[in-house]
């Protein structure tokens, strides 16, 4: 194996620590993953734009910082990340997935981004996305879809596929990724790699491309447990310019993550939640998630089973809260002071207004489900409407929170599949909503319910040999106890097979394609 | 429904099912203003009615006696103190503007000439 392949197969943990004391220095590992990049991006397509310029001028302060013998900013300085394209970065063009903002350089840094950027995390570049994260393939983004690394012919999850096959293609060993209502654990889970989403209200959202804000939260994504926890602590914690960011210390992930690795899930209550199972969950997710469960159990666990009843809501709710919500953000993109400007009918007459060239704009530079949703929000938050569709959906939100309250007395945390199917081939469900947002059915109820959740691979599933995740979820700021399940669900998975999930994805034929 | 009157979505059909006509979408659209295609339109009426159908279940258990909630983790008044912060330069707010004019965003003709 080169020089260049070892480096973009260790951990973030693994490179901080060879930064740190001088066996490699964060240039040589930027330049291996930027080449890795160029190897497999063509056929991969994770990345909207490839940073390097800048990414080399990152890392080259890094090593000049510790040549200088400063401390390292960071648990990760020195380490290449991609970052979704729904952040924005200083300079850097930031689209969203969008036609709309095709060429749109922001103007200023997202709280996550500078974060990274003076915890000493080296930015690769930005990763494709469902177009303002309303999907779960990539199909819907206006640039092509993402391939999945371990099929290049299947979906790798959505909103944020980008940052997952980043991960599983070896290309970044960190990314970040925002869930509105699974876009960092379903891709987590069709990629065998790790996602999580914390508590809302977690993680900073200025210089977030907004989705649906009662939903929209950013997280950490890796290919390890360890990993995910590191980058959560650099991104996590109170930020005064979100004004849902949450005032409070960030939990203690690494203390979760350490005592999952070493006591297991010992002296754990773990329930199953009935609800999340059966109908419409493929049997090949099914058996992974029960070895999943034996696996807990054997780790020390209790395992219970749990009732939610008003999960079976969550689906409708969620797709009456998030097309209501995103009409309204969407409202900003009204061709006025920055993005695309269509001011010429097709046969070139100029738009006599304002109004008109917001309409053709609008029309020509949102995708097909966009324009679905801001209509669909239209109509739910129409005169007479209002209380049938969106006030109902917001008690069905309280009725979903009910059963998480009472399913945590029962149990510290809870599991489910991540994802109902494993990654299915591009272009299945592209021109079938309905079936589309199936794929979001695990992962709603702890997005309506504002509480961290993630995703961990559980294995490989035995009808189509393609990975599975299991989904942890805790109360609103547990992300200890989670981060330790998933650790401990993680640690008694390589003890058993010998690796990690994403360390068993097959190489690339990328010369092929 | 829409023909009688415009901008009043219909009632739900006795049978609770929502009702959602190819003049509504149109109606929509312009209020989202949003300019579709007619094969757009043609698209969404039947997904539209699809997935109204769905999301209607809502109101099977929204009885009157809960609460809604808005907010996951609620949160009420938070403030800031009314410090002066550098924010962005004017040069900085008009850089990606569709169009610019003398230091203002430049944009089309707001009134119609018949007002």
């Amino acid at each position: 194996m080169s020089m260049d392949a070892e480096l973009t197969r260790m951990t973030a943990q693994a490179l901080a620590g060879a930064i740190e004391s001088g066996q490699v220095s964060s240039v040589e590992v930027t330049q291996a993953h930027l080449d890795r990049i160029a190897e497999v991006d063509g056929a991969v397509h994770a990345f909207l734009q490839v940073s390097t310029d800048r990414a080399l001028a990152a890392a080259a302060a890094v090593d000049a910082a510790r040549a200088a013998g400063e401390p390292a900013a960071s648990v990760l300085a020195g380490v290449p990340l991609a970052l979704k394209d729904v952040l924005v970065q200083q300079g850097v063009p930031t689209t969203a997935g969008s036609k709309i903002l095709q060429g749109w350089i922001p103007p200023y840094d997202a709280t996550v981004t500078r974060r990274l950027i003076e915890a000493g995390v080296v930015i690769l570049g930005k990763t494709n996305m469902d177009e303002f994260a309303m999907g779960s393939s990539t199909e819907n983004s206006a640039y092509g879809a993402t391939h999945n690394p371990w099929d290049l012919d299947r979906i790798p999850g959505g909103s944020g596929g980008g940052s997952a096959a980043a991960l599983a293609a070896f290309e970044a060993p960190l990314a970040i990724g925002s869930d509105t209502g699974g876009s960092i654990r379903q891709p987590a889970a069709v990629t065998g790699t790790v996602g999580a989403k914390p508590t809302y209200g977690g993680v900073s959202r200025y210089g977030v491309i907004a989705l649906a804000s009662s939903l929209d939260q950013v997280g950490p994504c890796a290919r390890t447990v360890t990993d995910t926890a590191l980058l959560h602590t650099v991104i996590a914690g109170h930020d005064p310019l979100d004004s849902t960011s949450i005032p409070q210390p960030v939990p203690d992930v690494l203390r979760g993550v350490r005592r999952g690795q070493t006591e297991g899930v010992a002296g754990m209550r773990i329930g199953v939640v009935t609800e999340l199972g059966g109908e419409g969950y493929q049997s090949g997710v099914l058996s992974s998630f029960r070895r999943a469960v034996d696996t807990l159990q054997a780790a020390g666990a209790e395992i219970v089973e749990v009732s939610c009843p008003h999960f079976r809501y969550g689906l409708a709710a969620y797709y009456l809260i998030l097309p209501s919500e995103c009409s309204s953000n969407l409202a900003r993109f009204d061709a006025m002071r920055y993005g695309l400007r269509v001011e010429r009918t097709p046969d070139g007459a100029m738009l006599g207004s304002a109004e008109a060239v917001m309409s053709a704009t609008r029309g020509a530079g949102f995708g097909a489900e966009v324009k679905r949703r801001i209509i669909l929000g239209t109509y739910a938050l129409s005169a007479g409407y209002y209380d049938a569709y969106y006030g109902s959906a917001q008690k069905v939100r309280t009725l979903i929170t009910k059963d998480f309250d009472a399913a945590f007395g029962q149990a510290d945390v809870l599991i489910s599949p991540a994802s109902p199917l494993t990654a299915f081939p591009l272009g299945e469900k592209a021109n079938d909503p309905m079936a589309m947002y199936l794929n979001d059915l695990a992962t709603i109820p702890g997005s309506l319910a504002g509480i961290p959740a993630m995703s961990v691979p559980s294995g490989l599933a035995s009808d189509t040999g393609l990975p599975v995740g299991l989904q942890v979820m805790a109360p609103a700021l547990g992300e200890e106890a989670m981060y330790r399940t998933a650790a401990a669900f993680e640690a008694a998975y390589i003890a058993e097979h010998g690796r990690t999930v994403p360390e068993s994805v097959p190489e690339l034929e990328v010369s092929s394609r | 429904m829409s023909s009688s009157a415009p901008g009043v979505p219909a009632d739900p059909d006795p049978a609770g099912r929502p009702v959602l006509t190819r003049d509504d979408v149109v109606h929509l659209a312009h209020l989202s203003r949003l300019d579709l295609t007619e094969a757009e339109l043609d698209t969404y009426v039947g997904q539209l009615e699809v997935i109204l159908e769905s999301v209607a279940t809502v109101s099977e258990v929204a009885g009157d006696d809960i609460e809604p909630t808005s907010h996951a983790v609620p949160l009420t008044n938070v403030f800031r103190d009314d410090e002066p912060r550098p924010g962005l330069t004017q040069q900085q707010a008009l850089d990606q503007a569709p169009a610019a004019v003398a230091g203002r965003f430049g944009v089309p003709q707001i009134l119609g000439e018949d007002l």
